[in-house]
């Protein structure tokens, strides 16, 4: 039996909701219970925005947490507010095309994606939070192949159908040993 | 022998809460009568307002429902969506209408619903006891203007029916007065062509009732009559504002 | 078995009143329920229902009331101070019968407050904020499972009880997403029905002897006290038949919490943490808040030592906890307010220290 709670930070923009929604998608694929719960407030784009999601094994009583097992930091304010959030022995997820400063932690497993340049290799430098939401897969194997295939099928479907392949790849871009 | 005289069906048998020389009592009998006259009475729902009229549902003889003050054009917005295939209408004073529910009037003839409001304009708050109203004329006196409405103080007096005529969803504006026996038949013509503009379908419309009130206005009946022809007329003018192009 | 879809609140709030039979809706933009009116405006033009925008929450539940006295189903939502501007409409539809179902997506205050969850609204959707001797059942749902279960069976409710029905859910179970089963969809109740199914409503349905007039206007004192008395035998029988809640390990707790809505789900971990400390909590949850259930309280074992009052307002809820408990245990509370939610470690460690200081 397990619970992984995982909390995403970054702008307005930057698609975070979006991979908090494709990680509850994918886990209620792999028959597991799942909540999203976003931040929210005016901001649109610019602004700051997070959201908690819990993947388990169990019922989810309670969608807020104090701890996470996974840190999300899309950019350089989010470090700064949520490393501690990330619990002795848990994972943080670093965008380090936005991220300048080095992490303070060293009870955790920190990993540092490239998002943006990795995704302008791939031809479309929106595609940065899909690259990290592989990146998160990759290590923490959170979602079976076939959840995987379904949440991008998905969200990539109606008229954002023709971004599928472009994405399928971005998850792809980056491995975590 | 040949009745020249009946009750409508549409009123109850009952003595009105008006005082005597209100026009009240003529305004709810042009409407039921042409209610009785279109045989209408069992298909329709009234909203009666907060105000002196704020009993017509114990005269009416119809379906009807009560409204907070001046929020009957809402509560006659949700009844059409309940029943879409009845008549429906509210019964507003001015302080109802003009002043606390000027949103909801100004709103739902915007949205062009398919109810008539019969809008009855007395220069006054009657039933709280003839405080100034958002159309007491300037310089008429009432409780909360001992010496006369001024502008400076309070504003000019709101017309109301030609601001309801600038919005496109009112398609029938008309403003009658209940001072004459001739303008009686005028308005009793106005209440009719609303009810058929409703019928169609066309979008909102209103009848405004120049009335009189002869208790707040400190005036014999006669008097109140006169002093509507001498006052409310020339700033209230009579008249159609807007009537659908078939017509 | 229906399938489980994943759904943000304030969507799985939408169809399941949909789905309850309600099919018409009246409402105003306000954050954080603004999903609602977007969903309804999607969903029922689709679905044979009315969605209408109003100009005021003042509009909505007065159009509310007009639809519910014609006999038409209804459903409006806000959050707080729009909650608190329609509070006038819901003291008409107590006192003139009229069902409908309203959700307060809550947030704090006071005055415009800000937009963060919270349960300061306590005593406005309990105690009610229009005039005169009237109540409104409220339910308040922890989870978006709950919320959705107590929205379908609302319509119902509300027209049995010929009375508002009200729902009370936060900033937070409005904008997070969980798993749901949506129930099997209800029949809704067509116009040309009404005269069958609710002949007091005014329905403008045949010239008759007993005309429908649906009012709240009682000048007589006679008539209305006689009125406002068989309004109190109603809530009565309600008070017994619609009072609900949950009891969580009261047996040998040393701590008792109270909590509904978000709070409740924080607790659960409250709970969680402090067994790990070796100490015994339980909890007290509320799904009605009125009629509250001071029955629980009556569980409550003798060697429990505090019974504490959780809460996301200044201690709304801890007067009926006080009531409820009658003086046999200590009664403290522990609060955020301003749109925060502590976290379980900081309510846990409250805790022990409220317990320390009873020793």
């Amino acid at each position: 039996m397990s619970t992984n709670k995982f909390f995403f930070a970054g702008a307005g923009g930057q698609g975070i909701l979006l991979m908090g929604q494709m990680l509850a998608y994918g886990g209620m694929y792999d028959n597991k219970e799942v909540t999203f719960m976003p931040s929210y407030g005016p901001e649109m784009r610019g602004g700051t925005a997070n959201c908690t999601v819990i993947v388990s094994d169990e019922k989810i009583n309670c969608p807020m947490i104090y701890e996470a097992d996974t840190v999300i930091a899309m950019n350089q304010p989010s470090l700064q507010s949520f490393e501690r959030l990330v619990k002795p022995g848990g994972n943080l997820f670093i965008n380090q095309s936005l991220v300048q400063t080095e992490p303070i932690r060293s009870d955790i497993s920190i990993y540092k994606v490239p998002c943006s340049e990795l995704a302008n290799e791939l031809g479309n430098t929106k595609a940065a939070n899909m690259v990290m939401f592989g990146a998160i897969l990759s290590a923490t194997k959170i979602l079976s192949e076939e959840a995987i295939e379904y949440v991008l099928q998905k969200v990539f479907s109606g008229k954002k159908a023709k971004h599928l392949d472009l994405n399928r790849r971005a998850i792809k871009a980056f491995k975590c040993e | 022998m040949k009745p020249v005289f009946t009750y409508t069906k549409g009123m109850l048998p009952v003595s009105t809460s008006y005082c005597p020389g209100c026009t009240h009592g003529i305004a709810h009998r042009l409407i039921m009568e042409c209610l009785e006259e279109k045989g209408k009475l069992g298909d329709t729902i009234g909203v009666a307002p907060i105000g002196c009229s704020v009993l017509a549902h114990q005269f009416m003889n119809i379906d009807m429902c009560e409204a907070a003050h001046g929020r009957a054009p809402a509560v006659a917005s949700g009844i059409r969506r309940a029943q879409p295939d009845r008549i429906v209408f509210t019964y507003q004073g001015d302080g109802d209408l003009a002043s606390i529910g000027m949103a909801e009037i100004i709103h739902a003839a915007a949205r062009g619903e398919h109810f008539t409001t019969f809008f009855i304009n007395n220069c006054i708050y009657g039933m709280t006891g003839g405080q100034m109203a958002p159309t007491t004329l300037l310089g008429q006196r009432s409780t909360t203007s001992v010496n006369g409405r001024t502008k400076e103080q309070a504003g000019a007096p709101i017309r109301v029916s030609e601001l309801i005529a600038t919005l496109e969803g009112a398609v029938f504006v008309e403003r009658v007065s209940l001072d004459t026996p001739a303008h009686v038949r005028q308005a009793k013509k106005a209440v009719m062509k609303a009810l058929e503009i409703q019928e169609k379908g066309l979008g909102f419309t209103f009848v405004e009732f120049l009335s009189s009130c002869p208790t707040n206005w400190g005036k014999t009946p006669a008097d109140a009559l006169q002093w509507m022809r001498d006052e409310m007329i020339p700033y209230y003018p009579l008249g159609n504002f807007r009537t659908p192009e078939e017509d | 078995m229906a399938e489980k879809v994943l759904m943000k609140g304030n969507e799985a709030f939408a169809e399941a009143v949909i789905r309850g039979g309600c099919r018409y809706y009246f409402g105003y933009p306000i954050t954080p329920q603004s999903e609602i009116p977007e969903y309804m405006s999607r969903e029922l033009a689709e679905r044979g229902g009315t969605f209408l925008q109003a100009e005021s929450e003042l509009g909505a539940i007065n159009m509310a009331y007009g639809c519910g006295a014609a006999g038409g189903s209804c459903f409006i939502s806000s959050s707080s101070p729009g909650i608190a501007l329609m509070q006038e409409g819901m003291s008409f539809l107590a006192s003139a019968e009229v069902p409908a179902v309203l959700l307060n997506v809550s947030r704090c205050g006071p005055g415009i407050g800000g937009i963060q969850p919270g349960q300061a609204d306590y005593f406005q959707v309990t105690r009610g904020g229009g005039n005169g001797d009237y109540r409104i059942p409220v339910f308040a749902p922890s989870t978006i499972q709950e919320a959705v279960d107590i929205l379908y069976e609302a319509p119902s409710m509300a027209d049995y009880w010929r009375n508002p029905v009200m729902i009370l859910a936060d900033g937070i179970m409005g904008q997070m997403m969980e798993p749901v089963v949506l129930p099997e969809p209800k029949a809704p109740l067509l116009p040309g029905d009404v005269p069958k199914v609710k002949p007091w409503a005014a329905s403008g349905s045949g010239y008759k002897e007993n005309r429908s007039v649906v009012k709240s206007l009682r000048l007589k004192p006679e008539d209305l006290e006689v009125h406002v008395e068989k309004l109190y035998e109603k809530y009565a029988q309600a008070e017994k038949e619609l009072v609900r809640y949950e009891c969580i390990g009261l047996e040998d707790a040393d701590i008792v919490f109270t909590a509904f809505g978000t709070m409740a789900r924080l607790i659960h971990e409250v709970i969680e943490l402090l067994a790990k400390e070796g100490i015994k909590a339980g909890m007290i949850r509320p799904i009605s808040l009125w009629p509250f259930p001071y029955e629980a309280f009556d569980r409550i074992e003798s060697k429990t030592k505090v019974v504490i009052s959780a809460e996301l307002s200044m201690g709304q809820m801890l007067q009926d906890v006080k009531m409820g408990v009658c003086g046999r245990f200590p009664v403290e509370l522990i609060h955020r307010t301003g749109g925060i939610i502590p976290t379980s470690l900081e309510v846990a460690e409250k805790a022990k220290k409220i317990l320390e200081g009873l020793k």
